[in-house]
């Protein structure tokens, strides 16, 4: 089954990406994931702070970006996941709160699909659901426990509120509508992890174990 | 087998800043211990995939984690364990809690003893199954060696009743 956004309306992801690009403070770290890291890899070169988490273990860009914002207290860590990926490890949410680090960030992309793998729908998508009710990630995280809880689903909107979300106390979740990109393929690794790992923590001024 | 002080001591010894766990009822017996312990901070995870997703950010950070889970979360985690230990290259030490080796009076023919060692090699975790409470000092011993070699190590503790 492949059908695109189950979204009505979203914004396009490499625009919502791109704000982030362009507020990111230059001690942020920035963790990114499937379809956010492609964009965010598109949009030009990487900063030494950035993680892009390719390859990665689906579902847990958030607990890296737990652990990253527990370590570096001092910094703030933007993580960018899909949906389908936030669904494959929801208990995070709770994890997130019960450590509740004032300096992590998630910006979740709802686009109801596993966009790179063909677009399949999440069991969150309406389309996909037997009730074709949606599936309100916001409460889900305000149920949770997170502290602060954005939404957006158009682009102008992000753009207003980008600086208020990332400004505020976290645990923060912003969740994005966004497009389903028709035909879009996965992240491709930006190179070699072995090389990759040690220059981020060096970026961090950390020593590997 | 241990006293939760004891294993606060010792990973305290080893230079551990985190404990990221899910408790069993050998092993959820230290987490007052760990907790009490300055320097120690224990974070709870809803699954163990999480866990070494949680150690591996605190890896990549400069913190130095445990993951503490029991064999059963060995086999939940496999996909996550796989990311962080060997694609991401980062060698963090675990202890894992064997269920039903030492008594299986609770669950006979408990399965967790047919395939704990073998997915334990399957993921190349370098174990040191620790079946008395004299092998502190080789548990130490293991968690050090395979640190200075950058190898992933593994104290897979034998427990009693399930
Ligand atoms: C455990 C696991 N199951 C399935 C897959 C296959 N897979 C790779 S990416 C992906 C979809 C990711 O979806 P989402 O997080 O929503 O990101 P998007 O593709 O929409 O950007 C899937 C299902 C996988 N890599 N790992």
């Amino acid at each position: 089954m492949t059908f695109r956004a189950n979204a009505p309306q979203g914004m396009p992801i490499r625009d919502a990406v791109g704000l982030i690009r362009e507020r990111r403070g230059p001690d942020d770290v920035v963790v990114s994931s499937m379809g956010s890291a492609r964009e965010w890899m598109a949009l030009g070169p990487l900063h030494a702070l950035d993680l892009v988490l390719v390859p990665s273990a689906m579902g847990h860009v958030t607990s890296m970006g737990l652990g990253l914002a527990l370590a570096q207290p001092a910094r703030r860590v933007i993580v960018l996941s899909g949906d389908g990926s936030l669904l494959m490890n929801l208990g995070t949410l709770v994890t997130i709160s019960a450590q509740a680090p004032t300096n992590l960030v998630v910006v979740v992309f709802v686009n109801g699909s596993y966009e790179v793998t063909g677009a399949q729908a999440t069991p969150g998508a309406p389309a996909a659901r037997a009730n074709g009710d949606a599936v309100d990630y916001v409460a889900m995280a305000r149920a949770c426990g997170l502290r602060s809880v954005f939404r957006w689903s158009a682009i102008d909107e992000w753009r207003l509120g980008i600086d208020e979300a990332l400004r505020a106390t976290g645990p923060t979740l912003v969740v994005l509508d966004v497009e389903t990109v028709p035909g879009a393929v996965g992240p491709r690794s930006p190179g070699p992890t072995s090389e990759r790992g040690p220059r981020f923590m060096a970026a961090l001024g950390v020593t590997p174990l | 087998m241990f006293s939760g002080k004891q294993i606060a001591e010792l990973f305290l010894d080893l230079g551990i800043t985190h404990v990221v766990t899910i408790p069993d009822s050998t092993i959820g017996a230290w987490g007052d211990a760990i907790e009490a312990t300055p320097g120690l901070r224990l974070v709870r995870v809803c699954r163990e995939g999480e866990a070494w997703g949680v150690a591996g950010g605190l890896s990549l950070g400069g913190a130095s984690p445990m993951v503490l889970i029991q064999c059963t979360g060995l086999f939940e985690s496999g996909d996550a364990l796989r990311n962080v230990v060997h694609d991401w290259k980062l060698p963090i030490p675990a202890l894992i809690g064997y269920r039903s080796y030492l008594n299986q009076s609770t669950l006979p023919g408990d399965t967790c003893l047919v395939f704990t060692e073998p997915v334990l090699d399957a993921w190349k975790l370098d174990f040191k199954l620790i079946t008395d409470p004299g092998q502190l000092g080789e548990m130490r011993e293991h968690f050090l060696d395979c640190r200075a070699t950058r190898r992933p190590g593994v104290a897979l503790i034998a427990e009693g009743k399930a």
